[in-house]
């Protein structure tokens, strides 16, 4: 016993003296970080390219610690994807390789120039740059591009992964068009391709936002020819600065220099490295490993490197100046939800909203290096955030004595029960809703934790709007991102009562106030960007005042960056990731 | 022959010249077996530690009550929220406050958790053993005792049980009973579908023992005995036959009891077991290895609570077999 004392008292002693040292040195490395300029230094690459570079040469690595939904440039919904999707998919347009405010600039792509909209904001056209070709060396069509959109948009029980955004805002023929695999010989009359070079939309209402939505790789060009719908995916037809070598389903992919690609065409790719190898199913702690030991260049996630390494690299400043922290556009919340009682009524909702502590929901998740604490629906990095705090609390720890007003005016003063969903595969989430269920017991409301698989979240359990009124679901857990970067793309598909799904729903409070969905339509039809921001702000502080969404956190990623890789920059336009168009690598 | 009758004639002469020998004579075999127990040193070890673990189970409500622990309670004081939750110091936050530390990301006590999950796991573990000990004795004692197709029948559904894959349907009805079931909700559903699918799919190793002991059992003096008085089926199996496989049955739960502990902890470690924010030794051993480089301290305590009980009833277990069944020796 008293050994076992001296040990543990000699321990302490020792940790102390190791804090002390710990802040001193970590003190000193913000200072070498400050001296700035291309001088790589914690989050350099939210600032600058950093080790930009034109050397030729080497493997770039990435690693994935699941599959993506699909390497079909029409047939995936994440971020990743998005991003990746360009080395082999030209889009129309697409974002300035560039870090930090840059990144979030579109530029035309497979487009000479961004579109061309007509006056009453119906029709937007574009004209398709000279020369480009496919990697077997056949010209790219404008054709191609009405196909591609065609395939991703309008045959969701083929590509069912991809948003459908073109289906919803293009005009659609008299009798609803069934998608190339179902009506071989019809097409969508809402695009016209008049000549090999231009294409034309015809549009339902107008969409300020349609340069932004043309970045999506739903308009990376797809031959007809050789649409096999699902299996497209094993051999697509390259329009980008690399070619498939191999694709090896859910296991690796391997790309390679596309010999038919023409820099002339192209400002922004470079085809630097000579082999891009995607390792499919590794560990996050082994993908975390290879990045330390620079076998691999890249978590093609973009998430983040998991709990432990974070730590890691926080107690080591060497390592830390190597890491780069920023918002990823991404909100994480929850949503309370309105067609279960007893949060159909204002005042339970609000009641959740004071007696949440959102400290310990940020710890939980990680601390502040993950999220700083929330208090509106869009994130700081996406225009239109305004500042405020409807149910500001004491250091955000929540108010024991408001949340119990709240219950009183409900007519609940002993609280109730509820359930809460999160994804089991997400350690955080899962700890976020254990510290939620904490705090909500403090006033009286006990709250049960269900958890489902990821893959599975939003098409059976939480997006299923019958299943969550059905199981008492008064809270879900979220994480958003923009489609794109702007209040449209980050808040349609979340308060949008239009936007409520049978399946794979995002709009998880079910709110649907006819405001809200007017001062969206208001927003996305006005040309001038100022005044589209002001009422994305509005429409934030109304979803606000009901009481709808929790903000927990503004979610930040936190990246290691290997030192061997060059032009390395965190782009918000695609959630905080690198940019992965010219990852380069010195070796 | 003539010598090998020499020997048996010799033998118990030669041992009644000794003096100790008349002495046990007089002990009822419960005394010898107790005393064999005795001179175990690592199974008297165990056995306390057990009785220890038991009265700690039970009184862990009690005990939290008592000095105001929570177990759910937390520590953001405790925790150093820039390096993403850790516990400030070193050892994972011990200190005068928090003994054993606080866990990552939330800063719970890990004495209290610890404790707290005591209980569960003991109640799993005993419940299922129990469950499986009664469904085993039962259908064993019947097997062996009846014979002919009562036998067959039974060993057959034993071969089949003994071939189920018990790890993937534990964890497919666990998953599958998460939202409720049997009008439960929450821990207490959890620990009751623990026991059951735990307790039900182990009972035919206890069945196949007893069922064995029985098939010797049933030949003896004593029951032929009871028979020709006119005793009846139960009668014999449970007044004459169930008393003499106390010893088995008793040793083999001994030692199904820690391995219950362990298929629970790993259960919850898989996390189809207990669920947060309930205490378990597996959940908190599932949480600590997010952390094991930054924290092992955080990884070692419910291990090390794993490791000492399962030991301690494993010794127990040994010491009890070779105090009540020295031929196994």
């Amino acid at each position: 016993m008293r050994r076992s004392r001296t040990a543990a008292l000699t321990a302490l002693a020792a940790a102390v003296a190791l804090t002390l040292t710990g802040c001193s040195s970590s003190k000193g490395s913000t200072d070498g970080a400050t001296k700035g300029g291309s001088v790589a230094g914690a989050d350099a690459a939210t600032k600058n390219i950093v080790n930009a570079s034109d050397a030729k040469g080497g493997t770039v690595v990435y690693e994935h610690s699941d599959v993506p939904d699909s390497f079909d440039p029409g047939n995936t919904y994440y971020a990743y994807m998005y991003n990746f999707s360009r080395l082999y998919g030209r889009p129309l347009t697409t974002f300035q390789p560039a870090a930090g405010e840059a990144g979030n600039k579109l530029v035309p792509d497979l487009a000479e120039s961004l579109g061309q909209v007509s006056p009453d904001g119906l029709t937007w056209t574009y004209k398709l740059r000279a020369g480009i070709k496919y990697d077997d060396g056949t010209a790219v069509t404008s054709k191609d591009v009405k196909y591609a959109v065609e395939r991703s948009n309008f045959a969701p029980d083929v590509l069912s992964n991809g948003p459908t955004y073109f289906h919803d805002l293009l005009k659609d023929n008299d009798t609803p068009y069934q998608g190339p695999y179902k009506d071989k010989t019809g097409d969508l009359k809402a695009i016209e391709t008049p000549d090999d070079t231009t294409i034309v939309f015809h549009l339902k209402q107008p969409f300020a936002d349609f340069d932004y939505l043309v970045s999506a790789p739903q308009t990376v060009p797809v031959p007809q020819a050789k649409d096999t719908g699902a299996d497209y995916v094993k051999h697509i037809a390259s329009t980008g600065s690399y070619k498939f070598q191999s694709y090896e389903d859910g296991k690796e992919v391997v790309l390679v220099p596309n010999t038919n690609w023409d820099p002339k065409t192209d400002p922004i790719r470079k085809q630097l490295a000579d082999k891009i190898q995607v390792k499919l199913k590794i560990a996050q702690s082994t993908i975390d490993q290879d990045l330390l030991a620079g076998n691999a260049q890249v978590d093609l996630a973009g998430k983040g490197v998991d709990p432990q390494t974070q730590a890691k690299l926080l107690l080591d400043p060497k390592l830390k100046a190597q890491t780069d922290n920023t918002y990823g556009g991404r909100l994480v919340y929850t949503a309370i939800n309105t067609k279960v009682a007893p949060f159909d009524n204002i005042d339970c909702r609000k009641a959740v909203q004071f007696a949440i502590d959102k400290v310990s929901v940020q710890t939980a998740i990680g601390g502040p290096i993950r999220g700083d604490i929330a208090s509106t629906v869009l994130p700081p990095d996406i225009p239109g955030y305004q500042k405020s705090d409807p149910y500001a609390t004491e250091g955000n720890k929540g108010d024991e004595a408001k949340a119990k007003d709240a219950l009183k005016a409900c007519g609940k003063p002993d609280g109730f029960k509820t359930s809460i969903m999160a994804r089991q595969d997400r350690s955080t989430e899962v700890a976020s809703a254990t510290a939620i269920q904490a705090a909500l017991k403090k006033v009286g409301i006990d709250v049960e934790i269900q958890q489902f698989p990821q893959g599975k979240y939003f098409s059976d359990f939480a997006g299923v709007p019958e299943y969550t009124d059905s199981h008492n679901t008064g809270l879900i857990m979220m994480q958003w991102g923009a489609d794109w970067p702007t209040g449209y793309g980050f808040l349609q598909q979340v308060v949008d009562g239009r936007a409520i799904k049978k399946s794979g729903n995002t709009n998880l409070s079910q709110l649907n106030d006819p405001s809200i969905n007017k001062l969206l339509d208001d927003a996305i039809a006005n040309p001038d960007r100022a005044a589209r921001e002001k009422i994305y702000g509005e429409i934030d502080k109304k979803t606000m005042d009901a009481a709808v969404i929790v903000p927990l956190t503004y979610y930040k990623v936190f990246l290691y960056r290997p030192a061997g890789a060059t032009n390395v920059a965190s782009t918000p336009a695609f959630s905080g990731q690198y940019d992965y168009l010219n990852i380069g690598v010195t070796k | 022959m003539t010598t090998s009758n020499e020997t048996l004639g010799s033998a118990p002469q030669a041992k009644q010249e000794t003096g100790p020998v008349k002495r046990i004579e007089g002990r009822s075999l419960s005394q010898i077996a107790w005393l064999r127990f005795k001179r175990d040193k690592a199974a008297v070890a165990g056995g306390v530690v057990v009785i220890l673990l038991v009265l700690l189970a039970v009184l862990a409500k009690p005990i939290e009550a008592v000095f105001g622990l929570d177990p759910n309670a937390f520590h953001q004081d405790a925790l150093d929220a820039n390096l993403g939750g850790i516990p400030f110091g070193d050892w994972g936050g011990m200190s005068w406050e928090h003994p054993l530390g606080v866990d990552v990301q939330y800063g719970r006590d890990l004495l209290t958790r610890v404790i707290e999950g005591s209980w569960v796991s003991l109640l799993v573990a005993f419940g299922a053993t129990i469950l499986s000990n009664v469904i085993g004795t039962v259908l064993g004692i019947t097997a062996g005792y009846y014979g002919g197709w009562v036998d067959t029948v039974i060993s057959r559904l034993m071969d089949m049980f003994l071939a189920f894959p018990l790890l993937l349907f534990a964890i497919a009805i666990s998953a599958s009973l998460k939202d409720g079931a049997f009008g439960l909700h929450g821990t207490s559903l959890h620990i009751t579908v623990l026991i059951f699918v735990i307790g039900f799919f182990n009972w035919p190793y206890m069945g196949r023992i007893v069922r064995g002991q029985t098939l010797s059992l049933r030949e003896r003096e004593f029951v032929d005995a009871a028979r020709s008085l006119g005793a009846r089926g139960p009668f014999i199996l449970f007044k004459e036959l169930l008393p003499n496989l106390v010893g088995p049955i008793l040793v083999y739960s001994t030692l199904l009891i820690p391995t219950n502990i362990l298929f629970e902890a790993g259960l919850s470690f898989l996390g189809v077991g207990i669920e947060p924010p309930q205490a378990s030794w597996g959940g908190m051993l599932s949480n600590a290895i997010d952390y094991y480089q930054v924290d092992p301290q955080y990884l070692m305590v419910p291990g090390l609570a794993i490791f000492v009980t399962v030991l301690a009833f494993n010794l127990l277990g040994d010491g009890l077999r070779d105090a009540l069944d020295p031929k196994n020796n």
